[in-house]
């Protein structure tokens, strides 16, 4: 009762799976997927940005350095504002159970999802903001500061681990369908709390849906080597990060969760991503400003996204599979999330260049009024992720307790929307606020946290 | 506008594909209301070979569960999917034809520790058919889907070289739990192990969805008593029962009604 809406779409999606399963993973349903929103059009906007703005950061040494101006307000790079709010807001709908807009999601459309989004951005706005307090203001500061900001990351998981406690225990307790006995062993961890609070503390222990800031966590800690490295050899730092992801594909490098397993996204992989990020934001992404406007990249990258849209569409219409040969399909699957596929990094790569061409940094309709409320969201993107992880346990909680039916799921789902926006807009009035009454000149540097936000 | 277009055309797919899978909505004949389900829930490409032998050579049928404790009801065993399929099928086959349902419950285990004692299961009972419900279990412990999919494999080739017919059966759908227990990769790793070894898969999982969905039954209801437990296990069972004589492709000759 609680997904009418979806019925829509569930009809192919059910019988594709039963044929189509033996390339079993597809885009992992995992975890790791509702995790993630996806933006539709959008990945990453940022690449190009890069071009303008963040000459002067690592590679560029101190001379330039004026040329990074600090954010005054119009300069902000609003498109990774933009694209990251839409991916918390499609991260927050992918958390609620399917619905008609689950259907807005990325990951319907080709290999990579809002994960990669919004891991790129992060690697992108961290070393654009940290990379500059680096050459600015010495190694150790810059370090200080994103210690600083780990701890922030660190502190909002473990708040959000308090609040699913505190639903899993509430269900427990009040939910004793006889139906369901088995599943309440869900609540076994609960008889254990010296051994999984100590593991929800060192990361290990991650109940569903809660691994994208532990992987935050892992990649912010190695942000001030990254930094430093790229500082003296940007290319060299990719290159080492191009080699890390292949020692880690080829010896299976991994780190293991409790009670068993591994983490759902390994950060060994992910750091890719991540490093690529920051290359672009150091400099990278205006050296291949011409590779990036070249026709030939162009229409590599649509062709790219139309195959992967056409394989995407075989696991929704399963009679399409028959004209995928067998062999790409065996070479092809699984497409592995947790490692970070090949396939899924080129996705994005090409989503990125597209984007980057077609949506040109000085669009005037980023500063209109409709997308206000995205770009609100995404600069304060770690308080609206944890928000957005909140809102979904409500969510699912009211559907549960309450009713559920396609109105009350639209009516989360809006409101859900609104909440983030209303937060953001008050977290925002707050630094102004503060900004105000507190020093004007270190409002630069405070924005940094903003900006180099989750 | 990309977006747009993909989404309009992902919507058509499915509004296209949707009527196909209605298509054949007949629940079995005397079924109650509540158990409807659509055709493609019931029937799998995979056959069951070892029964339809054993039936057509008037053999009794000994079908062994093995299962956990989503297989029963507490406190009121008679009333649980194992012992409604008998009941079904004893019903629907000829009355010649003798039906025993064996349950083995192996209370709390993941599959791998279940499959470890299958040996000495199969060499105890020698069933026609095993139908081994799992993945609970692995799913509460987040078990590696990839240690879960080899465990999977190597229960389904023991069980095979015991010389049984295999049917697997996947989680319940549980919404109450959904943001708790991720099901999607144990669900996705059974149906490939189906696959890979050509045996029928009850789709428990997709069933009860599709119960809660169409409102036959509320599964988030709290309800203590047992009463909901009854009436979904009456279903399951009954939905089994119609899908192992399916997969069997027992002719209607063979059924009574």
């Amino acid at each position: 009762m609680v997904r009418p809406l979806c019925e829509f779409g569930s009809g192919p999606v059910h019988s594709s799976r039963r044929r189509d399963l033996r390339k079993g993973f597809w885009p992992p349903m995992t975890i790791a997927d509702q995790v993630t929103g996806s933006t539709i059009a959008g990945t990453a906007k940022p690449v190009d940005s890069a071009s303008v703005d963040s000459k002067p950061a690592g590679a560029r040494p101190r001379a330039r350095a004026p040329a990074i101006t600090l954010p005054a307000i119009g300069e902000r790079e609003l498109r990774l504002d933009l694209f990251r709010g839409l991916a918390l807001w499609l991260i927050f709908i992918d958390h609620l159970p399917p619905s008609l807009l689950t259907w807005f999601t990325i990951r319907n459309y080709g290999f990579s999802d809002a994960t990669e989004i919004f891991i790129f951005i992060s690697g992108y706005t961290a070393a654009f903001v940290y990379g500059r307090a680096m050459l600015e203001s010495g190694v150790v500061i810059a370090t200080a500061r994103i210690l600083r900001r780990v701890w922030q990351i660190y502190v909002a998981h473990v708040f959000l681990f308090t609040i699913f406690l505190a639903e899993i225990s509430y269900v427990a307790t009040s939910f004793e369908n006889p139906l369901y006995t088995e599943e309440m062993g869900i609540m076994d961890f609960l008889k254990q709390p010296d051994v999984t609070i100590v593991q929800a503390l060192l990361l290990r222990f991650r109940p569903v849906n809660m691994d994208v800031l532990p992987l935050y966590i892992v990649l912010m800690l190695a942000l001030p080597l990254i930094l430093w490295s790229m500082k003296w050899r940007p290319d060299v730092t990719l290159g080492l990060s191009v080699v890390l992801y292949a020692v880690t594909w080829e010896y299976d490098l991994y780190l293991s969760a409790y009670p068993n397993g591994f983490w759902a996204f390994n950060p060994f992989a992910w750091q890719l991503l991540f490093v690529f990020g920051a290359w672009c934001a150091l400099g990278g992404a205006r050296r291949m400003s011409r590779i990036l406007a070249s026709p030939v990249t162009m229409w590599i990258a649509i062709a790219y996204l139309v195959a992967a849209f056409y394989v995407t569409l075989t696991w929704y219409v399963p009679q399409l599979s028959q004209f995928m040969p067998k062999r790409i399909e065996q070479w092809m699957y699984p497409i592995d999330k947790t490692d970070l596929d090949v396939l899924r990094f080129t996705h994005f790569l090409a989503l990125a260049a597209l984007t980057v061409r077609f949506l040109p940094r000085d669009w005037p309709g980023l500063k209109s009024r409709w997308l206000r409320p995205l770009i609100l969201c995404g600069q304060h993107s770690l308080e609206i992720f944890c928000l957005g992880v909140f809102l979904a346990f409500a969510g699912h909680f009211i559907l549960a307790e309450v009713s559920g039916g396609a109105a009350m799921h639209a009516l989360i789902s809006l409101s859900g929307v609104l909440i983030m926006w209303g937060v953001a807009w008050v977290i925002s009035w707050y630094k102004r606020v503060a900004d105000k009454s507190g020093a004007k000149t270190k409002n630069a540097v405070g924005n940094a946290d903003l900006a180099g936000g989750g | 506008m990309k977006a747009k277009v993909l989404l309009s055309l992902i919507l058509l797919c499915g509004s296209l594909a949707a009527p196909v899978a209605r298509a054949g909505d007949a629940a079995a004949p005397a079924a109650p209301a509540a158990c409807e389900l659509p055709s493609y829930l019931l029937t799998s490409e995979s056959q069951l070979p070892k029964v339809a032998d054993a039936i057509k050579a008037g053999k009794p049928l000994e079908i062994l569960v093995i299962g956990s404790r989503s297989t029963t009801i507490p406190s009121s065993e008679g009333s649980s999917y194992p012992a409604r399929m008998e009941a079904i099928l004893k019903e629907k086959l000829p009355a010649s034809e003798v039906v025993h349902v064996s349950v083995e419950i192996q209370s709390k285990k993941t599959a791998e520790e279940t499959a470890s004692i299958f040996v000495k299961l199969m060499e105890a009972k020698t069933p026609t058919l095993v139908i081994w419900q799992t993945g609970t279990v692995d799913a509460i412990r987040s078990i590696d889907p990839d240690e879960f999919r080899s465990a999977v494999t190597d229960g389904v080739v023991a069980l095979q070289k015991a010389g049984a017919d295999v049917v697997l059966m996947n989680l319940q759908y549980s919404p109450r739990t959904e943001t708790m227990i991720s099901a999607p990769p144990y669900l996705d790793n059974m149906r490939v192990v189906a696959q890979e070894h050509d045996i029928p898969l009850f789709d428990r999982f997709a069933i009860m969805r599709q119960w809660n969905e169409q409102g036959q039954f509320d599964l988030f209801s709290p309800s203590r008593g047992p009463e909901l437990a009854k009436q979904v296990h009456d279903c399951l069972g009954r939905a089994l029962a119609q899908f192992v004589i399916d997969a069997a492709h027992l002719e209607p000759a063979q059924q009574q009604n």
